[in-house]
């Protein structure tokens, strides 16, 4: 099999192949780890926007958890867990909800009271109501964990072919190079570049922005997120942003977050910076005197539906496609490869396959 | 009799002349290095232009301010090796 | 919201293509202004002179105090908030500079070659023991090996020496006889043929071989001795501070982000040296590294051309001709021989801000990858000593810019905010 791109997806799956014997080429344009994959947070997340959301986040975490012993140090894998800050009583309600609905599927989490809250987090202002900690949430380098994973599967029966795919046939890929890599099974995991080579994917880029900063050891010990995000940033409005910082094993802070839809331009918008880090300093004030290091962006592949795109491509009996994962593709790469292997395989999955299957975001499909 | 300011190193009062930045007077203080860097090695400033970020030290609490930039203040609490 | 300042002609840097920038802008406009993030202007080659000590510089100083150039020192632009409109950070607060004209005259940093040893306390780059110098450090009886390459090391050492410091020897890595071709040229430029001879005689005594490096930097927790290459002979000097540079890089980074072409490490100009962006100039060493003189007129020539005076501009153009012939002169005599590329071991580190060694770089194929797998060049300094180095030791094309092109607060990035403000979700 050949598997176009060589980010968290792609390397995941080529590992998950690769162990399972299968023979793998992965074919990546720039280098390992280098797209989306490098522009994003690393923030391993249980979600809960809807069942199969929740189901493939969770699946995926336990599946790192499960890896977390190999990971080598450059990983930077660290199990901080999430805190979920709750502003107001609106937020406090959504905070119950929240805890309720991960206590009946088996996912711990406590509920903070303002004294916990600020014990567990002294540097967040005054006046916040309480919040979720969710102690299973993990952050890890992701660029770093694409790279070990596509070693693993390199180890076993994997090769890397540093090129551009120009097209995909029924026997394989076509490179720019007019050169040709025969398969029997073409796994599609550009990302967002996914659409390129199959048209009719419905997907569009959501662009990020993120801010780093200096080391600050201690100032934070987890990923802090506003509930304010479930109202902005999973809409899909034009352009929102939300409380989400990170502590990096460094002591850097990780300062997010933004999307933005129908926008192309990879530049830094300084408007959204200055919204995005204002917002942040509102939850954590002293961040304000804080040395901010670098500005970048990246582009999320965005489905209408938030889920994810896994499995067989309608019409293409050889085309698989593992791709669309907009903002959880870290946290959601362990399970895409092994629901990919899954359906490779004829092997029952582990959770319901059907919400992620291609069908349902392919403009074909519906005409 | 020239002009002096007096400022602390982590915590020992010092006087220098008056003018001069916050790098040259540590290391007129007697210690050559300012911070630890990522790995633990001792640094000390290379560029002396702001350029570097080896000089790195904390002033008055605020951390990574870059000493070869800053004139001292009389009062001033410079703390090194962090 | 930040403060805003409106000029007709805003120059970034205020040494002294900076100066004699503003001060021929200011001679034909109103609105002129300089911002420098030094706490004086000078640059780094007036750094401090209380009472401008040399003719040149007086006369310039003189020439800039006559004229209405407002003077916003401690500030550093970091970014734009939009067209014609830079935003500046200073220990107070961040402003917003608007202008007409941008004159960029960033200067020039040193560039820095790893060595084992090298990131040992005092050893430091040439220019910079001198800041340090003129900054407070006192040098009296201080024993002082000079080393790496070209003109720069001669001016620092005559001037450590003259602070009292003993100049153990100057290492310069280049040739005898490429240096003979070199001065052959200096007997062409008087003005540079006198200062030449007067640093020669400020330094008489002073040992200095040409072909000639540092293989280490050793000592404990701090310098003790430099060991020094010449041909197959190595051998210790007991020092206590190594002044070591390997002359310089331009600082491209403002015009790079905005938008200005940059080509070889050079910004790209055109005859009244205007960038590839409307409106913006630059002048000095970041369109390649010419010295002193070169700057000057450059400053001159940018200064009137964005003040909408060409002619007067035009008529400098012969002098910045044979300037420009002078500097390529010295760019062949001083260019960094193949051999130091083996001076750093795999072990050595070349990312002093994330401790990064060469052995690790040399499993990446490009400066992108190698920064994103190894966190080379992610530190604070941003890569500005590290790049260049890289770029010599592995070849690989080392540009890439982003906001702020230097760390800031984060309140500053929240400042930076023009037509409407965000709405908060």
């Amino acid at each position: 099999m050949v598997i176009i791109g060589a980010g968290i997806i792609g390397a995941a799956c080529a590992r998950e192949c690769a162990l399972a014997g299968l023979r793998v080429a992965v074919v990546e344009a720039d280098f390992v780890g280098g797209g989306a994959t490098a522009a994003g947070m690393g923030h391993i997340v249980v979600m809960d926007d809807s069942e199969p959301q929740f189901a493939l986040t969770r699946y995926s975490q336990q599946l790192w958890r499960e890896l977390a012993s190999e990971l080598p140090a450059d990983v930077e894998y660290m199990a901080c867990g999430t805190i979920w800050v709750a502003a107001d009583e609106q937020e406090m309600q959504e905070v119950r909800r929240k805890h309720d609905f991960y206590g009946a599927r088996r996912v711990p989490t406590e509920i903070l009271d303002p004294r916990a809250l600020y014990e567990a987090e002294p540097h967040l202002r005054p006046g916040l109501v309480g919040a979720l900690l969710v102690p299973e949430d993990l952050v890890i380098y992701a660029p770093c964990a694409a790279r070990f994973l596509l070693r693993q599967a390199q180890a076993r029966n994997c090769d890397l072919h540093m090129g551009t795919v120009k097209g995909i046939r029924e026997d394989g890929v076509v490179l720019q190079d007019g050169s040709v890599l025969q398969a029997g099974t073409v796994v599609n995991a550009a990302g967002t570049w996914a659409k390129e080579l199959t048209p009719g994917l419905e997907m569009r880029p959501r662009k990020g922005h993120l801010v780093i900063t200096d080391r600050y050891p201690g100032f934070v010990r987890h990923q802090l997120v506003e509930l304010g995000y479930l109202k902005s940033a999973h809409t899909l409005t034009a352009e929102s942003f939300a409380f989400n910082v990170q502590p990096r094993i460094t002591g850097q802070l990780l300062i997010g977050s933004s999307r933005q839809f129908g926008v192309e331009e990879t530049s830094v918008d300084n408007h959204i910076i200055a919204g995005m880090l204002a917002r942040a300093c509102q939850y954590l004030p002293e961040l304000s005197r804080m040395s901010a290091i670098r500005c970048w962006t990246g582009f999320r592949a965005a489905t209408p539906d938030k889920l994810p795109v896994i499995g067989k491509c309608p019409g293409h009996e050889h085309l698989y496609l593992a791709t669309g994962h907009e903002g959880l593709g870290i946290t959601t790469s362990l399970g895409t490869a092994r629901l990919l292997l899954d359906q490779l395989l004829n092997r029952a999955p582990a959770i319901p396959l059907e919400p992620y299957l291609p069908g349902r975001v392919m403009e074909t499909a519906h005409a | 009799m020239p002009d002096l300011v007096q400022m602390t190193i982590n915590g020992v009062v010092v006087r220098v002349p008056r003018g001069s930045t916050v790098a040259a007077a540590v290391l007129l203080a007697g210690s050559s290095n300012l911070r630890r860097s990522v790995s633990g090695e001792l640094r000390g400033p290379l560029c002396g232009m702001g350029i570097c970020f080896e000089c790195r030290v904390a002033i008055d609490g605020r951390q990574h301010v870059r000493s070869c930039q800053l004139l001292c203040r009389e009062g001033m609490e410079v703390t090194i090796g962090v | 919201m930040s403060e805003r300042s409106e000029f007709d002609v805003l120059v970034v840097g205020g040494g002294p293509a900076g100066i004699a920038a503003a001060c021929c802008a200011a001679e034909a406009t109103p609105r002129v202004a300089i911002v420098d993030d030094n706490p004086a202007l000078g640059g780094q080659i007036w750094r401090d002179e209380p009472a401008p000590s040399t003719s040149q510089s007086a006369i310039w100083y003189q020439r800039l105090a006559r004229l209405p150039v407002q003077i916003i020192a401690g500030t550093r632009a970091f970014a734009q908030a939009g067209p014609h409109i830079l935003v500046a950070e200073s220990e107070d607060g961040v402003c917003e500079l608007a202008f007409r004209k941008l004159i960029l005259a960033t200067g020039a940093r040193e560039r820095f070659l790893p060595f084992p040893g090298w990131t040992l306390p005092n050893v430091m780059g040439a220019g910079g023991l001198q800041a340090l110098a003129r900054s407070g450090l006192t040098m009296r009886g201080k024993k002082i090996v000079v080393a790496g390459t070209g003109p720069l090391l001669l001016a620092a050492a005559a001037h450590l020496r003259q602070s009292g410091a003993e100049i153990c020897l100057i290492a310069e890595q280049a040739s005898r006889r490429h240096l003979i071709v070199f001065s052959v040229r200096l007997v062409c430029h008087s003005s540079k043929l006198q200062d030449a001879l007067a640093l020669r005689r400020e330094l008489a005594g002073v040992p200095y071989l040409t072909s000639c490096w540092p293989a280490a930097a050793q000592g404990k927790e701090k310098l003790e001795s430099v060991m020094l290459r010449r041909g197959a002979k190595t051998w210790s000097v007991d020092c206590d501070y190594l002044a070591c540079g390997f002359h310089l890089v331009p600082n491209t980074e403002l015009a790079a982000l905005l938008g200005c072409g940059v080509e070889q490490g050079r910004v790209r100009v055109d005859d009244l040296q205007q960038t590839t962006v409307p409106d913006v100039h630059c002048a000095g060493e970041p369109t390649g590294i010419g010295g002193l003189e070169l700057s000057l007129v450059e400053g001159q020539i940018a200064g009137h051309a964005a003040a909408g005076a060409p002619d007067a501009a035009r008529g400098l153009f012969a002098k910045r001709k044979g300037l420009r012939r002078f500097a390529a002169g010295m760019d062949r005599a001083f260019a960094l021989r193949p051999q130091l590329r083996s001076l750093p071991q795999a072990d050595t580190l070349v990312c002093r801000c994330e401790d990064v060694p060469l052995g690790r770089l040399r499993e990446h194929s490009s400066w992108r990858a190698a920064k994103l797998l190894t966190r080379c060049g992610m530190g604070p300094c941003q890569g500005r000593v590290c790049a260049p180095a890289v770029e010599f030791l592995l070849g690989w094309n080392v540009e890439s810019v982003r906001p702020p092109v230097f760390p800031v607060r984060v309140e500053s990035l929240t400042t930076t905010v023009t037509g409407a403000p965000p709405t908060l979700s």
